[in-house]
């Protein structure tokens, strides 16, 4: 076995690979750029190499540098994550040349797989399911038909050049294959200069459910079960799980063995993944495969017990694989919850800086339950804008779907990240989306579910009644704490009082508060009474109760009259007044915030470095209006849509806050 | 005598009628309480007691014989918060628009003669139309008196104003001298002459609310301490406020239970000073994590951003901070940060509030603009309020403390009671840069050199321990210990005194 090896990434992957690595008393080097300086990574590895600046094209990513690191520790294996190398063949070619060990696969499989037409005639080759298509040039439109019909309807006519929707017709009929051929060939034509098409099989439904293998070099090859990633914004997985909620034992297995063929095929090691397309009957076809450690394998691991990365570590240090595909089950189920520096609020805009605070949830791993939280950051730490803006990965297992479910709903309840935006509202949402917890979803379920974006949860009455206690009660506590302070008048301090209303969510809860020693009964005016117990505390961010039996964490910041709470993807702003107090708040004017429609408000803190327009010029859409340096970064700010300047407040040099109006429209 | 309890209990109600229904409804169209509903929600329930209730004006010219209100427009008594004495008068607008009589003024004098003698503090809600006119020099005359009482309740006992409607002309006097005036937003406005008088004298045309409303005086003026969104708002954040402040200058400023470690860790703090000089961070972070509960009430919030005042809570006893703001122009002095800190510091010495200094300061704002507004004399306040503070004072310096900045801020020799430094302090007369290139003027054409000279100054000055080995830095501290060292070190000066010569009183460079 080895007994040094680097890490050539960065993040939660390099923190996840030393974790399996210490396990196995191997000693680590990390290494990184000037951005990661303070970065957990490094702190947690037993040496560390600076290899330049913070661009991973002037770092991480420059194979003579990592090279030179190698050199410098004498590492005797090099584990490449995700991203970055891990799928650079000329990498592992350095590597071999130099007789380091490369933790993946061999560079032939690797450059097999990282050609979309090649792997699809590989796969085709060794019986893999493939989207059925045409990929030769197709005539005319009579020739489309008849490939079409072949295929079977429905069927995607697309532009070889194409991407991003242009040039692209689904048709399912003859008549709509004649004029989606010929709509598409125009648009190629005139978008791509290039009118090539092609025809495939259109899959309805999707979902992407992916099969991890398990390669050694002694001709063992094995699958670990699937994962389903149909929760994606954009191509980019949000939520994963294992097992799938959709597939049957027969699929799994058809994909299973095939994904063995297909990695046996290009003489495949180590862990990989083969994605593939699933479509409502059931029927998969080969996408690609990936030749790395997939982000989301830590649902696979607590689903099968396998670590990963100490597999890949032992077959790349040539021992075989000591588990047989006999070994191989499926114990209860894990959900993956991807926390992203992202602000949902804000149409999932990055958001980078400093994590004033950081608390995951405690891990823990018992019989019924597991928590598990990969992470490259700590509190104090920063989401640097030079790489990816993931901040965890959330793991939840449990015995069965609804109870990992549950865990995950508890799991993000206790998740503290302030500092930046981030999508745990967003995560806390898809997890009480009914769809969601009825397995119900197709890769579009983000768009087609929240198609005008995020603007948070609206709580049903229950859940509003269970809030309302909560407050109800703490407001309780940090009132009487008032009425302890010091230099009050004797025999005359102030009395708190068990009627209050509550306002949350636009409505008034009326609520009589009977408190004893071990917590508070508050009753409702239609007679139902919640219990409320907790030993929580003024000032507390996270306030951890007991209402009724059933747990109800909340992060609690406290304000005038009351708290802003964030719960299960709402952010409410809860009022606790005396009657009298209601009576009078409820005749102030409603402020409404202003319209900020017509505003170019300043999205991050900087500075003006240039204004581009002045009052009374017309603006077109995407015409550049001003110019923001934050982070030493120059951000240019641009029209959202046609329109004319009314108002520039701010000129050069100007420093803004967020949400400063920079200028106003008509 | 039943009859005769009626009528007590029908003059009452009169009294408390105000200025009727329709004027009432009037008042509630405005989004504005009235003055009895406004004192309901600043006291503890069932807390107050009415002075005055059937005081009327004695005004015979212009008909006024014939309407006299029971009250003559203010309600004035005084009851608790949270337990404590305070005393209160709220202006009445429904009862001929809140003018001030010379009765008017009587009723609000007589809360304030009780306040001085009995050590407790006044909470005026102002909402006048300004001086009644019918009076004559009879209001003018009730204006003085309440100067006059305001001026010696000054340092005596603390006086808050919270501006709830109109306050103009004259009236606006009586708040400018009172420790904090709070506003709330589009109901209140304060000016000495109006948008009328404005418009003739100087032809500017301007509204009310553009001219003194809420968000000028809190972001232009910095006449207002803060602003809050109605009525219910702003009482209710007097209250909070309320609970920071003695009752008077002989008392200890009020300690409340507390549910924070004193020891707690914050291991963030060590991360807190970016790697690079020139980079901001966020000042406010470090006063949240090392207060009370992260419970902080900042006042000028939206005025002099580069330096930011307020209060916060150490093991339950107040302690009011100033700290250098980086994220606002570097967090430099200049006459808008002087001026707003030197007063608080002010007020904080005057009342035994102990001051936390945290220090990132790149020096003094250079430029014509300051100069001609004056930066020395503002300056010379700040540092003569520092100087002259008896408090304890405890003093951090997380970075920067360049020049007379240094001196200014806290420093141990203005008598810091503890100047701690974080290890990435750095005191010194400039930055590096600036340093090396006076000092090495004849190398300037030599790049390399100069930055070997650079590099040399930071590593002999760019750090605390010069200043540490000659005590002016009694210790430098790890950043996530600050709670615990600033917290023992205001324990340990519960028992300080000090005072300062006998004298008249200061000649503050006002």
């Amino acid at each position: 076995m080895f007994k040094k090896i680097l890490i050539a990434n960065r993040g939660e992957i390099a923190c996840r690979v030393i974790k399996s690595a210490q396990k196995m008393g191997i000693k680590t080097v990390a290494i990184y750029s000037d951005a990661d300086e303070n970065a957990l990574h490094v702190k947690m590895a037993d040496e560390a190499v600076h290899i330049g600046p913070p661009p991973a094209n002037q770092s991480y990513i420059v194979i003579d540098k990592v090279m030179e690191a190698v050199r410098q520790t004498g590492a005797e294996a090099v584990h490449p994550g995700y991203g970055f190398l891990s799928e650079n063949p000329k990498f592992a070619e350095a590597l071999a040349a130099e007789g380091v060990a490369f933790i993946g696969p061999p560079k032939g499989a690797i450059e097999a797989m990282g050609d979309k037409i090649t792997s699809k005639k590989i796969a085709q080759d060794a019986d893999v399911s493939t989207v059925p298509g045409y990929m030769g040039l197709i005539e005319d439109a009579d020739e489309a038909v008849k490939i079409s019909n072949e295929i079977g309807y429905p069927v995607m006519i697309k532009a070889s050049a194409g991407g991003g929707g242009k040039g692209m017709r689904i048709a399912w009929s003859d008549d709509e294959a004649r004029e989606g051929f010929q709509s598409s060939k125009n648009e190629a034509a005139s978008s791509f200069g290039d009118d090539r098409i092609f025809i495939e099989k259109f899959v309805t439904q999707p979902r992407h459910i992916e099969i991890q293998v398990l390669a050694d070099s002694h001709g063992n090859t094995i699958y670990l079960n699937e994962r389903e990633c149909s929760i994606q914004r954009r191509n980019q997985k949000v939520v994963e799980e294992a097992p799938s909620p959709f597939l049957d034992e027969a699929t799994r297995k058809a994909m299973g063995e095939q994904s063995c063929a297909l990695a046996a095929a290009v003489g495949y090691t180590s862990a990989g993944t083969v994605e593939f397309i699933v479509d409502g009957e059931r029927n998969f076809y080969f996408l690609e495969m990936n030749t790395r450690l997939q982000v989301e394998h830590p649902v696979t691991e607590l689903i099968t017990g396998i670590d990963l990365v100490e597999q890949m570590i032992r077959v790349a240090a040539g021992e075989e694989l000591s588990i047989t595909q006999g070994d191989i089950g499926i114990n209860g189920w894990a959900m993956e919850s991807r926390l992203y520096a992202e602000d949902p609020y804000r149409g999932f805009l990055p958001s980078i800086g400093r994590l004033s605070r950081y608390r995951p949830p405690e891990e823990v791993a018992e019989e019924a339950r597991a928590v598990r939280n990969d992470t490259g950051v700590y509190e104090g730490g920063e989401i640097s804008m030079f790489y990816d803006p993931m901040i965890a990965k959330l793991c939840t297992w449990a015995p069965d779907r609804a109870t990992a479910i549950e865990e995950m709903r508890i799991a993000l309840d206790s998740f503290e990240i302030e500092g930046i935006g981030h999508n745990i509202p967003f995560l806390a949402a898809v997890m009480d989306h009914p769809k969601f917890v009825a397995g119900d979803m197709t890769t579009a379920f983000i768009e087609e579910e929240y198609p005008e974006g995020f603007a948070g949860v609206e709580h049903d009455e229950p859940t509003l009644r269970r809030i309302a206690a909560a407050t109800a009660a703490m407001n309780r506590v940090a009132e009487i704490r008032r009425t302890r302070i010091a230099g009050r008048m004797d025999n005359h301090t102030r009395h708190v009082g068990d009627d209050w209303i509550v306002t949350l969510q636009g409505q008034s809860i009326p609520v009589t508060i009977t408190a004893d020693h071990s917590g508070a009964d508050v009753q409702f005016d239609n007679g139902e009474t919640l219990r409320v117990e907790s030993d929580w505390t003024p000032g507390q961010l996270l306030a951890r109760l007991d209402v009724s039996g059933a747990p109800l964490i909340l992060k609690a910041e406290s304000y005038s009259h009351g708290f802003r709470i964030r719960y299960r993807g709402a952010d409410l702003k809860v009022t606790i007044r005396t009657p009298p107090q209601a009576e009078l708040a409820s005749r102030m004017p409603e402020k409404t915030p202003p319209d900020t429609s017509m505003m170019l408000l300043c999205p991050m803190p900087g500075l003006i470095v240039k204004v581009d327009v002045s009052e009374g010029d017309e603006v077109e859409e995407g015409q550049a209006l001003c110019t923001v340096e934050a982070m030493k970064m120059e951000n240019i700010l641009r029209a959202e849509k046609k329109g004319k300047v009314s108002k520039v407040n701010a000129s050069a040099g100007d420093s803004l806050a967020v949400d400063d109006v920079i200028m106003e429209f008509e | 005598m039943s009859d005769i309890l009626a009528e007590l209990e029908r003059r009452r109600a009169n009294a408390r009628a105000g200025g009727g229904e329709k004027r009432v409804a009037a008042q509630h169209a405005k989004g504005k309480l009235t003055a009895r509903e406004r004192i309901g929600l600043l006291l503890d329930d069932g807390s107050f007691e009415e002075l005055d209730m059937f005081v009327t004006h004695r005004t015979t010219e212009f008909g006024m014989e014939k309407t006299k209100p029971a009250g003559d427009g203010v309600v004035t008594g005084w009851g608790t918060i949270n337990g404590r004495l305070v005393y209160v008068f709220s202006q009445d607008f429904t009862v001929f628009g809140g003018s001030l009589s010379e009765t008017h003024a009587q009723k609000i004098c007589k809360v304030m003669d009780m306040a001085i003698q009995n050590g407790a503090p006044v909470i005026g809600l102002n909402d006048s139309g300004g001086a009644r006119i019918q009076e004559g020099v009879a209001s003018l005359a009730g204006y003085a008196e309440v100067f006059q009482r305001n001026i010696m309740a000054s340092g005596v006992v603390p006086q808050i104003s919270v501006i709830m409607g109109p306050c103009a002309g004259g009236a606006v006097y009586s708040p400018a001298m009172t420790d904090f005036i709070f506003m709330v937003q589009d109901s209140s406005y304060m000016f000495v002459t109006g948008p009328d008088v404005v418009k003739t004298v100087t032809n500017e045309v301007v509204t009310a609310e553009e001219l003194g409303g809420a968000s000028t005086h809190t972001k232009k003026s910095s006449v207002a301490d803060g602003a809050f969104a109605d009525d219910v708002e702003a009482l209710a954040e007097i209250r909070r406020f309320f609970d920071f402040l003695p009752l008077n200058n002989r008392d200890k400023a009020p300690s409340r239970p507390f549910f924070d470690d004193p020891e707690r860790e914050e291991s963030s703090l060590d991360t807190l000073i970016p790697s690079n000089p020139n980079q901001p961070y966020d000042m406010k972070e470090l006063i949240l994590k090392v207060s009370d509960e992260g419970d902080f009430f900042e006042t000028q919030a939206d005025f002099a951003g580069n330096i930011i005042t307020g209060f916060i809570r150490l093991e339950g006893q107040p302690v009011g901070v100033v700290a250098n703001q980086p994220m606002v122009l570097a967090g430099v002095l200049d006459i808008d940060s002087s001026r707003k800190a030197a007063r608080f510091v002010r007020f904080c010495d005057a009342f035994e509030i102990p001051i936390l200094t945290l220090v990132d300061v790149p020096g003094f704002l250079p430029g014509t603009a300051q100069e001609y507004g004056g930066v020395i004399k503002h300056g010379a306040k700040l540092l003569f309020a520092y100087g002259e503070a008896t408090v304890p004072k405890v003093t951090v310096i997380t970075r920067k403390a360049y020049g007379g900045a240094y001196d200014v801020m806290a420093s141990k020799h203005l008598r810091g009671d503890f100047n701690y430094a974080w290890p990435t302090a750095q005191i010194a007369v400039m930055g590096a840069r600036g340093a090396t290139e006076i000092l090495y003027r004849s190398e300037l054409g030599d790049p390399d050199k100069i930055a070997e000279r650079t590099a040399e100054y930071e590593r002999n000055f760019a750090n605390p321990f010069r200043a540490a080995e000659r005590g002016f830095i009694d210790e430098v501290i790890s950043p996530h210990s600050t709670r615990r060292r600033i917290c023992r070190a205001f324990a340990s000066l519960r028992t300080k005194k000090l005072t300062n010569p006998w004298k008249k009183h200061d000649n503050i460079p006002l």
